[in-house]
């Protein structure tokens, strides 16, 4: 019985198998295809003279003659059919070139210090008190926990104001020492590792205290280091949130420029302009912003996939 | 090297008093196995040495030294886990290294001894392996190498077997009972398992739910069980129990049953005549009941019969489950017994090896007596 029900039913069966793969082949293309279609056309026309940005159909392909002038002679930007066809432009360097007359450096800088410091901070505030709050037996641990877990529920926004008054009275407003001690630590990172350390068998932690480790050794020398997969994430979400945090670096640095970060930056850049916002600057400045957590994640690929899918979310 | 002694530790978790009132001394070099049924309270035992756990009173002594306030890294122990507990980040090389690093060892001492260990475990072609890497047994190793390179006053090992299958564990016992042999170093053991305490230790503590029932050697443990709990757990099958009642006839002493009736032995009858016309508790091994056919002698022999309920071959020996008046017991009998099943067998106990215990307290009647007898049949 068994064996003719396999040879009848095999090649129908191999059939509509494949069917199936391809038909989940093609949506996952469709889907990819979806998502990279905004970071081509970023790319395309960050590369473009202007009036090519506003032609429709948008033409993505780049083709010689490379770096071609914007401008002619006199001053007067070139028809958009000089530089762009249907599909294909010639790239020029416009959109790059004006964007560095900006403060472009400096937003880079600034965009730099706060996600490494803040990182670096939350790395460590938040495995130290995850691994108090999962191991160190003191009176109001879960009162702690579950207090620190509340404020999880509470939405971003309403802190702002708060957390303005705060740095108001502290005198830190419109500092570094602002933005990053008022982010250096989060509940989520806390939250996160807490749940890690707990998962850590006990007995490791004490064979090491048995082999004449203190607390703190035992910390860095063992707990610390089984945590990398906790801590990668981590790494992650603290650095890609820094990155692109808008919102609290502007209430807290506001019109300061020279402290301003890229989001930043690249929010003025897209008021300057008004109406006739200038399209291939903007894009060129969003390029810049994004290419170094592009550059990050491509190198650290295989680690994020581990770290993420341990944290079971994905960014 | 140390002597260890507890002096009345107690622990209590919350309200839950799981340690009474434990007293041990355990002198230098020797090895003593914690055993008793799961929940019984070893661990906390040895986790209290180790200083893992805080006594809730009393004192411990590692040596000449009250150990209650002192951190584990202070206390000199070493110790096993039964999980193994290797650092899994870690090569097997750094694992056991970890320790004497903590210590500042230079480190031509600690590559010396690591390479040592190793090759005395045979596993010095492990040693750049990280531990997921390792088959059950070899992690096993690495524990123990662990803490032999550490050189402590104190190994503590809390079932460092029990993970093991069965082949692997008899090697594993024998050679840890070698490597006490040859580090002459107290090594404390925890085990549920009553084989591996009789075949490792030289003095046994049994412990039940929290109460140190009996400290004594395996010998002695074995043919002078202070109390009923330690007749019932040590030797496998388990001892037979009967209610019985102490009486006199024509001058001698009878231990009655409602099935059987024994004389006890003039020469062992002495601590016995103190309680005539009690109730007691009547314990005989199944290994003291044999086939009447195959006696073995130098015993004191006393019939009785009984039913064949099922019959166990063992290849070395035979377990009988029979039956006597819809009372069960079990019998280990020589291999070429003609049992059958369902048929009415003679049997023959050996009266000698008695063990009667008081039916309200459940200690043993005979207990210094018998110590005694022990003491000086040994020791001639
Ligand atoms: N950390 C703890 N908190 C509460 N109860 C515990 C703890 N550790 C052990 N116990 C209790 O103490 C008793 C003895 O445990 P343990 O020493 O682990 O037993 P054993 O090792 O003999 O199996 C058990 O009843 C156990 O439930
Ligand atoms: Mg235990």
């Amino acid at each position: 019985m068994a064996s003719s029900d396999i040879s009848v039913s095999t090649p129908s069966r191999f059939a509509l198998r494949r069917a199936i793969s391809v038909v989940a082949f093609a949506f996952l293309v469709l889907f990819a295809l979806l998502e990279a279609v905004p970071f081509v056309l970023t790319v395309a026309n960050s590369f473009k003279c202007l009036p090519a940005v506003q032609d429709y159909p948008q033409s993505f392909i780049p083709v010689p003659p490379f770096g071609v002038e914007c401008r002619t002679e006199s001053g007067a930007s070139r028809p958009a059919e000089e530089t762009a066809g249907p599909l294909t432009f010639n790239p020029a360097l416009e959109g790059y070139e004006r964007v560095a007359e900006f403060n472009l450096p400096t937003w880079f800088r600034n965009s730099i210090i706060y996600a490494v410091a803040i990182t670096v901070l939350r790395v460590m505030f938040d495995s130290l008190a995850g691994y108090a709050l999962a191991r160190i037996k003191f009176p109001g641990n879960r009162l702690v926990f579950f207090i620190i877990l509340g404020t999880m529920m509470i939405p971003g926004v309403v802190l702002l104001i708060p957390r303005f008054i705060i740095l108001k009275q502290l005198g830190m407003l419109g500092t570094y020492q602002g933005v990053i001690f008022s982010l250096a630590a989060d509940a989520f990172g806390v939250f996160l590792m807490k749940q890690f350390f707990e998962s850590i068998p006990e007995e490791i932690e004490e064979a090491a205290m048995v082999d004449g480790a203190n607390r703190l050794t035992m910390f860095f020398r063992i707990v610390l280091p089984m945590a990398t997969p906790a801590l990668t994430a981590l790494t992650i979400f603290s650095f890609q949130g820094t990155w692109n945090n808008y919102m609290d670096v502007l209430i807290i640095v506001g019109g300061q420029a020279d402290l301003w970060n890229l989001p930043l930056g690249l929010a003025q850049l897209r008021g300057q302009f008004g109406q006739t916002l200038e399209w291939n600057i903007f894009l060129a400045g969003s390029v810049i912003t994004t290419l170094p957590l592009a550059i990050l994640f491509f190198v650290f690929q295989r680690y994020f996939v581990e770290g993420i899918s341990y944290t079971g979310l994905k960014g | 090297m140390a002597s260890v002694t507890y002096k009345n530790v107690n622990k209590s978790f919350g309200d839950v008093h799981v340690i009474h009132d434990l007293n041990i001394e355990i002198a230098d070099g020797e090895f003593l196995v914690f055993v008793g049924p799961s929940g019984c309270g070893k661990s906390t035992s040895l986790r209290m040495l180790a200083g893992l756990e805080e006594v809730t009173s009393g004192e411990i002594w590692i040596g000449e030294r009250m150990v209650n306030n002192v951190a584990p890294k202070d206390r000199d122990v070493a110790m096993v886990f039964q999980s193994y507990a290797l650092y899994p980040h870690m090569t097997v090389y750094d694992n056991m290294a970890f320790g004497l690093k903590l210590r500042r060892t230079p480190k031509n001492i600690i590559d010396e001894r690591v390479r040592e260990a190793a090759r005395s475990l045979g596993i010095e072609q492990l040693l750049d392996r990280k531990p997921r890497q390792l088959s059950g047994g070899q992690r096993q190793r690495v524990a123990v190498g662990r803490a032999i390179v550490r050189e402590p006053a104190v190994f503590l090992l809390d079932e460092p077997l029990s993970n093991l299958d069965a082949k692997l564990r008899v090697e594993a016992r024998a050679f840890i009972s070698s490597l006490h042999q040859r580090l002459e170093t107290t090594f404390i053991y925890v085990t549920h398992d009553q084989v591996e305490a009789m075949t490792m230790g030289t003095r046994i503590c049994v412990l039940n739910a929290g109460y140190l029932q009996q400290i004594d050697t395996p010998f002695n443990l074995y043919h002078n069980p202070r109390n009923v709990f330690v007749a019932g757990f040590i030797g496998s099958p388990s001892m037979n129990f009967f209610d019985a009642e102490l009486k006199e006839q024509d001058g001698s002493l009878v231990v009655e049953t409602k099935e059987f009736r024994f004389v006890i032995p003039e020469n062992l009858a002495e601590p016995y005549k103190q309680h005539l016309g009690k109730k007691v508790v009547l314990g005989i091994r199944p290994e003291d009941i044999h086939d009447s056919q195959f006696l073995p002698s130098n015993i004191t022999p006393a019939q009785i019969e009984a039913t064949v309920d099922i019959i166990e071959q063992m290849g070395n020996e035979v377990i009988l489950y029979l039956d006597a008046n819809d009372t069960s017991f079990i019998a280990r009998v020589d291999p070429r017994t003609r049992a059958r099943v369902g048929a009415d067998m003679p049997l023959v106990v050996n009266v000698d090896n008695l063990h009667l215990f008081d039916s309200e307290t459940e200690l043993s009647l005979a207990y210094e007596y018998k110590q005694e007898l022990i003491a000086r049949e040994r020791g001639e």
